[in-house]
């Protein structure tokens, strides 16, 4: 009998999406258009499933990241913190076409790391007095008051890291980290699109930011497309013309 | 003469302590960070996971992997630090931020703050703004005075849906700065040549001091 930790490796994203089926609970992990798992984004739109409850931050923007999911009608309900400039999302929405469910950021992390770490439910000041309140028990500890708050768990998590291995310890680059360490612990099965998949014991113990319990499946995905959101840059000062070209 | 938007976040870049945790909210919060000298020992936090956020990159530097939570494309200061969206939301609701500076729709005279929906309107989302203005030890909203059309921004009671009640201790806008204290609203500095009459007959309630 083999354990589940065992040859995780998959060679495409369709192959390591195996098994999400229609009404399938989905954590995506990303803020906004940084950190997204972007082959396994499009591995689901490939396979199709329908009626997908999609747990993001943003669930997309600018028409691109998780917008491909909206636009291709894969989705039934959207749990997330942000909507902004995200039009699919809005006319989604507005049409009827997918439920959305708006949580406070922290209180949205806080609830996947919950639904991970065994905790079913947990009292948090945010959002106490305001709508997010609304129908949730509100009780006082020490003065002050806190609103009950449940933890989510799904059938499937997809993220994305900057190098891994293939036992699915991980690394992350920069604020792509975000959301996805939490995500991965939340899920049933949670599937990794890795930059740099690099052999078993070249990430010291000591910096692996995952470890490759909370990975089931792991693909490795060399280029990204990684558009910017909103590119925002100042001039280069002092730079002479003789040193520019290239 | 108001404050345009620049001299808006100058001033409230006073409000900053030498030394202390500050996040700045989307828009003209933003701008706060450009009246930041470096010797204040200021380290700004951004809710998608990183503390020490520093000026726009060179063009030709940008990385689309490492952003604000506006998502724009930023670098680190020397010492900045990446993290995960628990720990950063840790440091929100676990008091380690000193100061959030916050836009903001409507403020009542209790320090009831409204930045997160317009009713009727286009919902943007919540955001970051609940975590941050129920667990930063201080908050400093900043917006104009008045809406678009005139109207009163500071008022006796928030008509939009509410991000938390009771937080916000001081108002920075193109009039005036106005602190909320336990009696409402107190005029605290006018803008050069704004009159405290100006601005006691554009807030939507009692205004004390001036």
């Amino acid at each position: 009998m083999a354990g589940r930790h065992l040859d995780k490796v998959r060679q495409t994203a369709v192959e390591a999406l195996e098994g999400m089926r229609d009404g399938a609970s989905v954590l995506v992990g990303g803020f906004g258009l940084c950190g997204n798992p972007e082959a396994l984004i499009a591995g689901v739109v490939e396979r199709g499933p329908r009626d997908l409850w999609l747990i993001s931050n943003n669930a997309g923007n600018l028409g691109k990241g998780l917008a491909a999911w909206l636009k291709a009608g894969l989705v039934r309900k959207v749990t997330c913190s942000y909507i902004g400039n995200n039009e699919d999302l809005h006319r989604a929405m507005a049409s009827g076409a997918v439920e959305v469910d708006m949580v406070p950021q922290g209180t949205l992390v806080e609830r996947i790391r919950a639904g991970g770490a065994g905790i079913p439910a947990f009292f948090t000041p945010t959002g106490v007095g305001t709508v997010v309140a609304e129908g949730k028990e509100v009780r006082e500890f020490d003065g002050r008051q806190y609103v009950l708050e449940r933890a989510i768990r799904t059938d499937f998590a997809l993220v994305r890291g900057k190098v891994g291995d293939s036992f699915g310890n991980m690394r992350f680059w920069r604020t792509a980290r975000n959301f996805t360490p939490l995500m991965a612990t939340a899920a049933e099965t949670t599937i990794a699109e890795l930059d740099h998949m690099v052999p078993l014991g070249d990430i010291d113990p000591d910096e692996v930011h995952l470890p490759g319990v909370f990975i089931h499946r792991v693909i490795e995905v060399p280029d990204h497309e990684d558009p910017f959101e909103y590119r925002t840059v100042r001039p280069r000062p002092h730079r002479r013309a003789s040193s520019e070209g290239g | 003469m108001v404050w345009r938007r620049e001299e808006m976040a100058q001033r409230a870049a006073r409000e900053i302590e030498a030394g202390s945790i500050v996040n700045l909210g989307i828009g003209l919060p933003t701008l706060v960070a450009d009246y930041l000298p470096e010797s204040l020992g200021v380290w700004l936090h951004s809710e998608n996971g990183l503390l020490g956020i520093g000026p726009f990159p060179f063009e030709g530097d940008e990385d689309p992997q490492l952003t604000n939570a506006g998502k724009q494309t930023v670098t680190f200061v020397t010492g900045g630090s990446t993290f995960d969206s628990a720990m950063s939301f840790a440091m929100i609701r676990g008091g380690h931020v000193d100061l959030a500076i916050m836009g903001a729709m409507q403020v009542a005279q209790n320090g009831d703050l409204a930045n997160w929906a317009v009713p009727g309107g286009k919902t943007m989302g919540i955001g970051g703004a609940m975590d941050l203005s129920s667990g930063a030890r201080r908050i400093l909203a900043l917006m104009t005075h008045t809406t678009k059309e005139g109207e009163p921004k500071l008022v006796g009671e928030c008509a939009y849906p509410l991000t938390a009640r009771g937080v916000v201790r001081r108002v920075i806008t193109d009039l005036a700065v106005v602190d909320v204290t336990s009696e409402g609203f107190r005029l605290v500095e006018c803008a050069p040549d704004v009159t405290a009459a100006e601005v006691r007959a554009k807030t939507g309630a009692p205004l004390l001091g001036g």
